[in-house]
């Protein structure tokens, strides 16, 4: 809704109606003033998010999730978070929307109607996860820059769309073809309309991964406009800025992309560790691909007070980028002792796994479940901050909540 | 018999009525919303914007920035909330040197202007107000708020 609309003073009594408030004095407003609260249009009713949302960043939008919002076997839009970049496209008209496949590496350059992907090429589902690569960045010590996410930065929603690869294919790509980058309608801070805000991709390889898609549906439904309506390319498992939202082209590259946000610090990390505040030249970074190792415990919400002799009944999800997860654990002595947890098969690869554990406190007191996840190559989650890294990414520590037994 | 026709013409005279109250209302509510909105357009032009600064403070905290009261802050407030909000400042912590490479990365990626004399006070309120604080390699639960679990 325009908030402009709402200005004029005759409007206001009907607008005070509609808020089931009288404004006091509203006829001493002075006429060009916008009343406080129609300023900023509530984040939450814009973007259908939940009330327990935390925004970090309102210019550009950032909002993430808190652990125990993140309970649904599929996240809801009302729990997804978001992250951009730039400026969310102001007029979005899907009738009309198209995605160019260029670049080096393309036979022939081709120009697709969103409703010709639609109707002439397979549709497939898949559960996704996707999550931002600088999830717990608030952790970092010394601290990095950017959004201060702590563990809510992370999804995993259910995508319906086409194949890029099949896509990609129509087009016709090149032996020489090694990475796609997309390109995308939002537009940058500055409001300088030739910079993108981000524009990133992934290697050929992944881009050709039956479960990589041109998505238009979020859940069953069209995709919601914060996150890429009406055309989103989504790239489970790898950092979340890999699936690059309001894509109208998608190019073929011979070299690794270089859009914004693929070089610099920007999703890299040093290849080598590094001590923690370590300067890192740029020709020492490398580009994040998969995420690493990770879990969550969704149920119950950090804080539960339980009567001594009762069981607490825990769950949550785990998820390890490319690979799936072959264990989990808890422990409720400080990673003393683990003891495993019951896990499901993934509905699909890169879909993200629900856990499960049933625990007994041995007395009264102070605990804090810890959840550690192993992935299939036998590399666990730390108990601590792993490899600090100039910006901040791949925050994989166990994740805690605080529990006490009166 | 005459009164039953009188009654007759008294209903219908009543529903004729009515139904002239109704394409009345109708008839003025088209009429409002047809001439309505170019009086809005032309108050539109006179709106200032309101990203003004106001001065605002409560207990040390600029009100509608969220920026921390000192010597620097609306300067900081005039060149760093332009493009973004002044929440991607507040919640970061950096050094001097750390504030001042973000400066240039946004100067030389983000189109941000030379800050001339500004920045020697930018760089000096934002190292003194937004300051990394050591946190170590895991801190403490924060946990304020117990809840019973049924």
């Amino acid at each position: 809704m325009d908030r402009r609309k709402f200005v004029g003073k005759g409007l206001l009594g009907i607008l005070a109606g509609s808020l089931g408030a009288e404004v006091v004095f509203a006829d001493r407003i002075p006429p060009n003033y916008i009343p406080l609260f129609l300023q900023d249009p509530d984040p939450f009713e814009r973007f259908l998010k939940d009330k327990e949302m935390v925004v970090l960043n309102d210019k550009p939008w950032n909002m993430e999730a808190q652990a125990h919002l993140l309970n649904d076997p599929v996240t809801p839009n009302k729990y997804m978070f978001i992250r951009n970049n730039g400026k969310i496209p102001e007029h979005v008209d899907a009738s009309s929307w198209e995605l160019t496949i260029d670049g080096e590496s393309v036979k022939s350059r081709k120009t697709f109607s969103l409703q010709e992907l639609k109707t002439n090429y397979q549709h497939h589902t898949y559960q996704l996860t996707l999550e931002c690569g600088g999830n717990g960045r608030s952790e970092f010590d010394p601290p990095a820059k950017g959004n201060q996410w702590t563990v809510g930065a992370v999804s995993c929603a259910q995508w319906t769309g086409v194949r890029l690869r099949d896509v990609l294919e129509a087009a016709g790509i090149k032996s020489d073809a090694v990475y796609i980058g997309y390109h995308a309608a939002d537009t940058h801070l500055s409001g300088d309309p030739n910079k993108e805000p981000i524009s990133r991709g992934v290697p050929i390889s992944k881009a050709l991964q039956d479960e990589t898609l041109l998505a238009f549906q979020m859940n069953g439904e069209d995709i919601p406009m914060a996150h890429g309506y009406p055309l989103r390319l989504v790239c489970g498992g790898w950092p979340a800025s890999a699936s690059g939202k309001w894509v109208n082209r998608i190019s073929i590259r011979n070299k690794v992309h270089d859009g914004a946000k693929m070089g610099g610090s920007s999703y890299r990390v040093p290849c080598e560790n590094v001590a923690p505040g370590t300067k890192v030249e740029d020709t020492n970074m490398c580009i994040i691909e998969s995420m690493p190792v990770k879990s969550l415990i969704t149920h119950p919400k950090s804080g539960a007070l339980i009567k001594a002799g009762r069981a607490l009944k825990v769950n949550g999800h785990a998820w390890a980028g490319e690979l799936e997860v072959n264990q989990m654990e808890y422990s409720i002595d400080f990673g003393s002792n683990w003891i495993t947890c019951s896990l499901e098969k993934p509905a699909n690869r890169l879909a993200w796994q629900h856990f499960s554990a049933t625990i007994d406190f041995p007395k009264k007191g102070y605990y804090e479940v810890w959840a550690r996840a192993t992935d299939q190559n036998g590399r666990s989650q730390p108990m601590v901050l792993p490899g600090w890294n100039p910006k901040g990414y791949l925050n994989n520590a166990c994740h805690r909540i605080a529990v006490k037994v009166v | 018999m005459k009164k039953e026709f009188d009654h007759q013409v008294r209903r219908l005279s009543r529903l004729l009525f009515s139904f002239l109250l109704l394409f009345l209302i109708l008839f003025s509510g088209l009429f409002y919303w047809a001439n309505r909105p170019p009086e809005i357009q032309q108050e539109l032009e006179d709106v200032t914007p309101l990203v003004s600064i106001d001065d605002e403070i409560e207990n040390g905290i600029h009100v509608t920035t969220g920026f921390i009261e000192d010597e620097g802050m609306r300067v900081t407030i005039q060149n760093c909330t332009n493009c973004h909000s002044a929440k991607l400042v507040t919640q970061n912590r950096m050094s001097r040197d750390g504030w001042e490479a973000t400066i240039r990365w946004m100067q030389e990626t983000q189109n941000l202007w030379d800050l001339g004399n500004n920045e020697e006070l930018i760089l000096t309120y934002l190292a003194k107000n937004y300051a990394p604080v050591a946190k170590g390699r895991r801190q403490n639960l924060d946990q304020t708020v117990w809840y019973e679990l049924e």
